[in-house]
């Protein structure tokens, strides 16, 4: 006997609504790329400036390593490229759902009704929407960075140091993108707080820029068992960089970003559907 | 004389306005104290780091550093220095052709625009500025102004800070009458702002000629001198030295603006015609 559905998706249903939500993603942000396109300039100009507003947290850097040789026992090299791979790992998320933040608004215009009407995933054309490929500047600028700290560190490289790299990079825009999904989330509940998303999303990308050893423990231990962030470099990169972890974890956990990235994404999808689920129209 | 009076009851009712119009965003403001207080908790462990390795760094001690993190919090949005001022509503009234309407009105462009931001500047002051300092104090050790003569000393520093703000934006949103499009010029003086204002680290730890570069700038009088009037730096002379240069900044930018603003008008009527 075949069980009666409920409207609601099944395992099968539940990967093949994956796939249609992606393949809506592509659709949708690839239209938004050729509308970009038509105006190459203007799209030159902004990819720019999003370059260089993100340079400037490395310019910070730069100008105190001009007065000191090391911040929180760490060299420029070493915080180069925790910087990189925050920034990068924070960049790769952004361009994929760094339009999120718009959410509150189209909550409070109204104009969140047409996505629902629409055959395709909310949560794709949420983030596809005006979807900015100018945000491949930060990218870019953190791509550079860890670039130049790649060039400069000196490591005794291992093959499993090699795969820490690009693992970092993928776990951390896991993480990072599971911020941006559940602080939209949030913002179904309060339509005009989009800033509290940025505490969490610049502000997380920020602190990760330093050194664990800078912060206070409390910051810390928050950082790692509150809202796992710690996971997105500093563990990895700890190990990459033969640096002993913070608050004496033990090895093995620096292997444990992709666990830490499906299980805040597996989190961050049911915060979501709990906030479409109790968005009301503003009728208007 | 009676006009006279008439006028400032004009300009002081448009401040008045643009401070309860911003006071209306109630969440908004609870979100962006909670942004500020969680950014200028990263900054200051950072800059703690900075003054063990180099104590007395640029002339402060360790507490008056931190200070210096929380002071940039609460002065981010009263100096608009990330944007999110009255620019961006101008440059759209001057590319939708809105700005004909202003223009007719009695009352002066600049001057009404100045009175409003200064409406929204004294509101960010009170909604944005307060509890992330108060927060910052509870939390680390800061160096507070030892009496009222302190605190308004740094209060006037601010409010000529919020000027030359002012008019540096006003230019900026003025070259929108050329470029019909402010993005560009608005991102530019943005990082400018942030860069030149001592926001990303104390404008004298910035090191030999950059730094004395940077202070002769514009936009230290935004961050870098009121800091310094609150931290206690600048007394006596040097209390009238730095007033004077935020007044110098201020009247050359506003007669700069001024000047723009003849210019581009006449550009409306060719417009129009």
């Amino acid at each position: 006997m075949t069980p009666v559905r409920d409207g609601r998706p099944g395992p099968g249903s539940g990967f093949s609504q994956v796939r249609e939500g992606l393949r809506a993603y592509r659709l949708i942000s690839a239209m938004w790329i050729r509308s970009l396109m038509a105006y190459r300039v203007s799209f030159a100009m902004t990819a720019l400036g999003n370059f260089a507003v993100t340079a400037f947290d490395f310019v910070a850097i730069l100008l105190m390593f001009s007065q000191v040789d090391r911040l929180g026992g760490y060299s420029l090299a070493e915080i180069a490229f925790l910087y990189g791979a925050s920034c990068a790992a924070f960049g790769l998320a952004d361009l994929a759902l760094g339009s999120m933040d718009r959410l509150g608004r189209r909550v409070r215009d109204g104009t969140l009704d047409t996505l629902l009407v629409r055959p395709a995933p909310v949560l794709a054309q949420v983030a596809a929407d005006r979807f900015g490929l100018h945000r491949i500047g930060r990218l870019a600028q953190g791509a550079l960075v860890l670039a130049y700290a790649l060039v400069v560190l000196d490591i005794d490289w291992t093959p499993l140091k090699v795969l820490m790299v690009p693992l970092m990079l993928v776990c951390g825009a896991g993480i990072f993108a599971a911020v941006f999904v559940g602080g939209a989330a949030f913002q179904f509940v309060a339509q005009d707080a989009a800033e509290v998303q940025n505490a969490f999303t610049y502000g997380g990308t920020t602190l990760l820029q330093y050194p664990p050893t800078v912060f206070a423990k409390d910051l810390v231990r928050g950082v790692t068992f509150v809202l796992p962030l710690a996971f997105v470099n500093w563990l990895p990169a700890l190990y990459v960089l033969g640096r002993p972890y913070p608050l004496d974890l033990p090895t093995w956990v620096a292997f444990t970003p992709p666990l830490v990235a499906a299980a805040l994404l597996a989190l961050a999808g049911v915060v979501w559907r709990t906030g479409l689920r109790s968005y009301r129209s503003t009728g208007s | 004389m009676l006009v006279r009076a008439g006028r400032f009851r004009l300009y002081a009712a448009v401040t008045e306005g643009s401070f309860r119009r911003y006071a209306t965003y109630r969440m908004a403001t609870a979100a962006g104290v909670f942004t500020n207080t969680v950014f200028g908790l990263i900054l200051a462990y950072t800059y703690l780091a900075l003054w063990d390795e180099r104590p007395g760094l640029g002339g402060y001690d360790q507490s008056q550093a931190l200070t210096y993190v929380w002071l940039g919090q609460a002065l981010l949005t009263v100096m608009a220095l990330m944007g999110g001022g009255f620019e961006g509503e101008l440059i759209e009234r001057i590319r939708t052709g809105d700005i004909a309407v202003d223009l007719y009105r009695p009352a002066d462009l600049q001057l009404w625009w100045l009175a409003a931001d200064m409406g929204r500047a004294a509101f960010q002051l009170v909604g944005r500025g307060i509890v992330p300092m108060v927060f910052g104090a509870l939390v680390f050790d800061l160096t507070l102004p030892p009496d009222a003569l302190g605190w308004l000393a740094f209060l006037v520093a601010a409010v000529l800070g919020v000027v030359v703000s002012f008019a540096i934006r006003f230019l900026v949103a003025l070259s929108a009458f050329w470029l019909m499009d402010g993005a560009g010029v608005t991102q530019v003086a943005m990082l400018a702002g942030t860069f030149f204002s001592g926001m990303l680290l104390p404008l004298n730890v910035f090191p030999g000629a950059l730094g004395e570069f940077a202070r002769a700038l514009p936009w230290s009088a935004l961050l870098q001198m009121p800091a310094d009037v609150f931290l206690g730096e600048r007394s006596g002379t040097a209390l009238l030295r730095t007033y004077a240069f935020q007044i110098g900044w201020a009247a050359a930018l506003l007669t700069a603006g001024r000047l723009l603003q003849a210019v581009a008008t006449r550009r409306v009527v060719v417009q129009g015609g």
